[in-house]
């Protein structure tokens, strides 16, 4: 196993988290480091947590009113429950379960929004991040003649591309997905695995899926969740070929979940 | 046994779906039919000098209800430019910001006010500003639209403000805007239809009104400069016409009516052709 090897830097470092909706905590102290350039896979059934731990890490979790966290999230060392979570978000961006381009812009615009809404201003450096970001997410050349049009008439799995076009605009360190291809046919899901592969060269990338061959095929690092426990961490060979813990084995065979 | 009530079942469905078409007529028919008799009756004494000229005294044939149609736009645009921002921050607040139960003592009082019978309005508007003023005024007849517009477009784009997905705020908000901005630039303008269509509905809900304008506005037979003297309105000038002993004003209150049907038709159709081509 190759990445095991090299010692490798941790961007994101999940310590202790606890997280819920008001009534007790829907995940309990987790641990989970987030390597550089790796993809790490969050897997487990429904309602494990997985979802609101990735939502923790850019502070997404906060915005349900009844929301609590306790623990730690170190970025480069910060706990970024002490930092303030717009730039936060710019650093750690996210992509949603089903595509959500904004309705009233086209694609130029959607890819736009964020160095836009931030204060670019229109010009030809805006028109170039929308490009590299678009040829980043393996859209540009479907979309580069119609960049005007709204983006509402894009496929879902085009669609799904350009949030995370759209995502990669701000620049961010960090990518988080939560079940990306959930609503994408197989043929779109492909498209975006290859896509993450190759971003992960400039990212530090974390996804949540519930689909186990997904995990396999893309991921680096794979976590299995359960319940609001991390069940088990570890490098996705040894997860799925030789789990340490039967509840592991037993969810990656297929008898629950 | 079982293919008689198959029939059986079969005609009650025909029956109960005749009844919920019939009773949905019933409310186009009633439309059409006030619009038809409108135009019918209204349509004779339209013409340029009506539309143009001040009315004439009494006894004399012809003049206009030009006092009135400016009156008119000018009380209805002062209610709309307070009534219509107040009602969509409103809007914003109740959607966006307000905890769950702020937001429904808001929404409640919302209600209560947009329940509240115009007539009352129009007194308290008449305690609170004619009396100190010591006069009738446009001023006091647009506070009292205002009063009345506000909780309308309160509810009304409250509701569209809400239909714009949640997913979409928090894309905006995951790209690390602050939530201000995502309100204003994302939400508001993937809102924009449904605030402009509440806003004209509450617009011609308040053009018509009478009743509140009756000792605010109170009305006037020639022009009026500014915003503080009695003011013609349509409404009033067709209440007045309408329960005259004259002929001549009876039809020229149904031209008004029409005049006023046309400006609220007009101000919807182009509130539509605003947003198609966003």
């Amino acid at each position: 196993m190759e990445i095991m090897d090299t010692p490798e830097e941790t961007v994101i470092e999940i310590r202790g988290l606890c997280a819920g909706y008001g009534c007790g905590d829907s995940i309990r102290n987790v641990h989970i480091p987030l390597r550089k350039n790796r993809i790490t896979a969050i897997i487990g059934p429904s309602g494990c947590g997985k979802s609101t731990l990735i939502r923790c890490v850019n502070r997404m979790h906060e915005e349900c009113k009844s929301a609590t966290v306790r623990g730690e999230v170190l970025l480069a060392g910060r706990n970024i429950l002490d930092m303030d979570p717009v730039l936060l978000r710019r650093r750690v961006g996210m992509v949603f379960q089903r595509p959500n381009p904004f309705p009233s812009m086209s694609i130029h615009g959607n890819v736009a929004a964020g160095p836009v809404l931030n204060g670019m201003k229109k010009g030809a450096a805006l028109d170039e991040i929308v490009e590299t970001s678009l040829r980043q997410a393996a859209l540009w050349d479907e979309v580069k003649d119609k960049l005007r049009q709204s983006a509402a008439n894009l496929s879902g799995g085009q669609q799904q591309r350009l949030c995370i076009a759209r995502a990669l605009a701000v620049d961010p360190q960090v990518l988080l997905l939560d079940e990306p291809c959930s609503a994408l046919d197989p043929i779109a899901t492909a498209r975006i695995e290859e896509l993450l592969l190759e971003l992960k060269n400039r990212l530090t990338i974390a996804i949540v899926t519930h689909n186990m061959q997904q995990a396999a095929r893309v991921s680096d690092y794979t976590a299995f969740m359960l319940l609001g426990d991390l069940v088990e961490f570890g490098p996705t060979d040894m997860i799925f070929t030789n789990p340490s813990d039967s509840r592991t084995q037993d969810y990656i065979t297929g008898r629950f979940g | 046994m079982s293919a008689d009530n198959f029939h059986r079942r079969k005609r009650l469905n025909n029956a109960v779906t005749l009844i919920t078409g019939a009773c949905a007529a019933v409310c186009v028919a009633v439309l059409l039919g006030i619009l038809g008799y409108i135009a019918y009756k209204g349509i004779a004494s339209v013409n340029w000098q009506f539309m143009t000229k001040l009315p004439r005294p009494v006894g004399q044939t012809g003049g206009g209800i030009a006092n009135a149609i400016i009156g008119s736009l000018k009380i209805v645009g002062l209610a709309s430019l307070v009534g219509v921002p107040a009602g969509v921050l409103g809007a914003v607040y109740l959607s966006e910001y307000g905890t769950k139960k702020t937001a429904f003592w808001i929404r409640y009082c919302a209600d209560i006010l947009n329940g509240m019978p115009s007539i009352v309005i129009g007194v308290f508007v008449y305690t609170v500003m004619v009396l100190p003023m010591k006069r009738f005024s446009a001023l006091s007849g647009s506070a009292a639209l205002a009063i009345i517009m506000i909780p309308v477009v309160l509810r009304n784009c409250e509701e569209f403000i809400k239909l714009v997905p949640v997913s979409v705020r928090e894309a905006a908000l995951a790209l690390g805007v602050p939530r201000w901005k995502v309100v204003l630039r994302v939400v508001l303008p993937a809102a924009s239809r449904g605030i402009l269509t509440g806003s004209v509905l509450a617009l011609s809900r308040i053009a018509g009104e009478t009743a509140p304008l009756l000792f605010t506005a109170f009305g006037n037979r020639f022009w009026d400069n500014g915003f503080l003297h009695p003011i013609a309105t349509l409404p009033l000038m067709i209440y007045t016409y309408a329960v005259s002993p004259y002929e001549d004003w009876h039809n020229q209150a149904w031209a008004a009516a029409l005049i006023l049907l046309a400006i609220v038709l007009a101000a919807n159709v182009t509130a539509r052709l605003a947003l198609r081509k966003t």
